[in-house]
């Protein structure tokens, strides 16, 4: 190594001293955490060691099990509309024969809502699907497509279906964008070629264009999974700081995290719940990765 | 024909409902932040009303006196801003200086630490937030701006970008020419280097910003001063307090909230999505 290649390690250190010190230790003492019964007073470092039985209480918790439940459904639901509609808008702008127009003022509309900061987005949406005097009510009211308010947030059924249409209505415009961009980038002879060979519209989408899609999809998927298995601030700030919702259907994983960390102090649990999540996020990616990859061969 | 044009009308009413669907919560948003807790109470209309100045008052006589943030809103504006504006500027420059010392250099273990960076680029947030707790407890820097802005300057998503900017732009013989000339590595990252990367930086910084201006989860758990609290916390903080008790009040600090991003968008949108689609298709 000469010299000058010594810089190298001038230019990176800032980056790896903060990266070290912010970035890995927390993830490495939140793993020593999950093995002691540390409630949040003094040093976890003078907290019993308690081996694995954080994670054999975390298998067993149905409360838990109860927040993984929630978190699927609620991504579930969110996943399939957002894809489905970014698909839908992707196909119609792209086709050569309908020649839409205006599409850089749609997509920029679509994708406002993803700007947002989302603590103001769920207080936003907490107002508007409040019972009583609520906005949305107001409208459907008045336009007659009911007859009497309904309680959004107060069932578990409409409140985990309130959270899925707020993550598609924030991420649909952005998983549109991508997916726009990777029809855009598929080559103009495929279509052609479909066209020549008396190929219809519907043909053409699930024969040509969806398949060359894969890669990008398998991409938005993983994003949205990662995210999504993450969602903390609407269901937290929907629900009376975290309390929940009713019959505790808005409680995800990270909320319940969160509340064993910050409302019962119980760090070392929660440390075994954020290692739990962790371990079903990196699975379900795998399975995903694979699953999509797999048709193709 | 007939039937394109058909097809073609159906489709553009779909996009416009779409479209409503996506302004309407936001225009709810700012029309009620003018009307009184009785109109709003009433229902739902698109017209203005007049109490957009009484509403103020009363958000404003709220938090000072009630929840004890004097010039609250104002407060949390110049919070979220002190926060946003140091985390961009950071993340910009060390993310470059960094990005450049893998792309320019050859040292040992380059290739692992780069690594590194990549796998942690997928490990989700919240997996280290309890020991980021812990360690700010220990540091004894809870309830201050640290926690929240010194660790931008390790952001691994914009090194891999910035580095990808460099492969694709930068010409080896622009280095070389002022190595000859004599310049130190420092100075030739500071005067050729940095000026090359500007677009890039550019780019992330508009990112960086966003993201840290929204930040909910960190600033919850690290900051419990009130008169600290960065937007997105005051305003959960309000939702629980006498502001929300006035829905004309409540309505108008989320509208203040979200003010400075809506403007920004105004500005960046072409530049914003013409990012995330290059970003996406790269990959």
């Amino acid at each position: 190594m000469n010299s000058r290649n010594k810089y190298g390690y001038l230019f990176i250190s800032p980056f790896f001293i903060v990266f070290s010190i912010f970035g890995i230790y927390p993830i490495l003492l939140s793993l020593y955490m999950s093995f002691t019964d540390y409630k949040g007073i003094g040093s976890p470092f003078n907290a019993n060691w308690v081996g694995l039985q954080q994670y054999a209480r975390l298998i067993k918790d149905t409360y838990f099990l109860q927040a993984f439940i929630n978190t699927w459904k609620i991504w579930g639901v969110n996943i399939v509309l957002q894809l489905a509609l970014a698909l839908i808008l992707a196909v119609i702008f792209s086709d050569v024969r309908l020649k839409l127009k205006g599409v850089s003022l749609y997509r920029a509309i679509f994708y406002l809502p993803n700007l947002m900061t989302v603590s103001s987005v769920a207080l936003l949406f907490l107002f508007i699907l409040d019972w009583q005097h609520g906005a949305l009510n107001g409208l459907l009211l008045k336009a007659g497509f009911i007859s009497r308010p309904i309680n959004w947030l107060g069932q578990p059924q409409t409140a985990q279906l309130s959270v899925s249409l707020i993550q598609t209505w924030l991420w649909f415009g952005h998983t549109f964008i991508i997916i726009f961009a990777g029809i855009e980038g598929i080559s103009k002879d495929y279509f052609e070629a479909a066209m020549i060979d008396g190929a219809n519209r519907t043909q053409t989408f699930f024969k040509v264009t969806l398949p060359l899609l894969k890669p990008i999809m398998i991409y938005v998927v993983i994003t949205s999974l990662i995210g999504g298995l993450q969602l903390f601030e609407i269901p937290f700030l929907m629900s009376q700081n975290g309390l929940g919702g009713p019959e505790g259907s808005l409680v995800t994983m990270v909320l319940y995290l969160f509340n064993q960390a910050f409302k019962y102090r119980n760090f070392g649990y929660a440390a075994a719940v954020a290692y739990g999540l962790f371990f079903i996020i990196l699975i379900f990616s795998i399975v995903v990765f694979k699953g999509m990859f797999k048709e193709e061969a | 024909m007939n039937k394109r044009n058909l097809i073609r009308g159906i489709l553009y009413a779909f996009l416009t409902l779409l479209a409503l669907v996506c302004l309407i919560p936001f225009a709810m948003m700012i029309v009620n932040s003018t009307r009184s807790n009785t109109e709003i109470v009433r229902g739902f209309t698109l017209i203005p009303g007049k109490s957009l100045i009484e509403n103020y008052k009363n958000m404003m006589y709220h938090m000072d006196v009630t929840d004890g943030i004097f010039k609250g809103i104002w407060l949390g504006y110049k919070n979220s801003f002190i926060i946003a504006v140091s985390v961009t500027i950071l993340s910009g420059y060390f993310s470059a200086l960094t990005a450049y010392g893998f792309y320019a250099f050859d040292f040992k273990g380059k290739k692992v630490l780069f690594t590194l960076i990549l796998i942690m680029m997928m490990i989700p947030s919240q997996l280290g937030l309890l020991g980021f707790y812990e360690l700010n407890k220990a540091l004894k820097t809870l309830d201050s701006y640290i926690p929240l802005i010194v660790p931008s300057i390790a952001t691994p998503f914009t090194v891999f970008f910035m580095r990808q900017y460099l492969i694709s732009t930068m010409h080896p013989a622009l280095l070389e020419a002022a190595r000859i000339d004599g310049a130190n590595e420092v100075t030739i990252f500071h005067k050729i280097v940095l000026p090359i990367m500007l677009p890039a930086i550019a780019t992330m910084s508009i990112f960086a910003f966003i993201g840290a201006w929204n930040n909910y989860l960190v600033p919850l758990t690290i900051i419990s001063s009130p008169h600290k609290y960065p937007l997105p916390v005051l305003m959960g903080y309000l939702k629980g307090g006498k502001v929300s008790e006035n829905l004309g009040s409540m309505y108008l600090a989320i509208s203040m909230s979200v003010a400075p991003i809506i403007i920004a968008f105004m500005f960046l949108s072409k530049y914003i999505i013409s990012s995330i689609s290059a970003g996406s298709v790269k990959e």
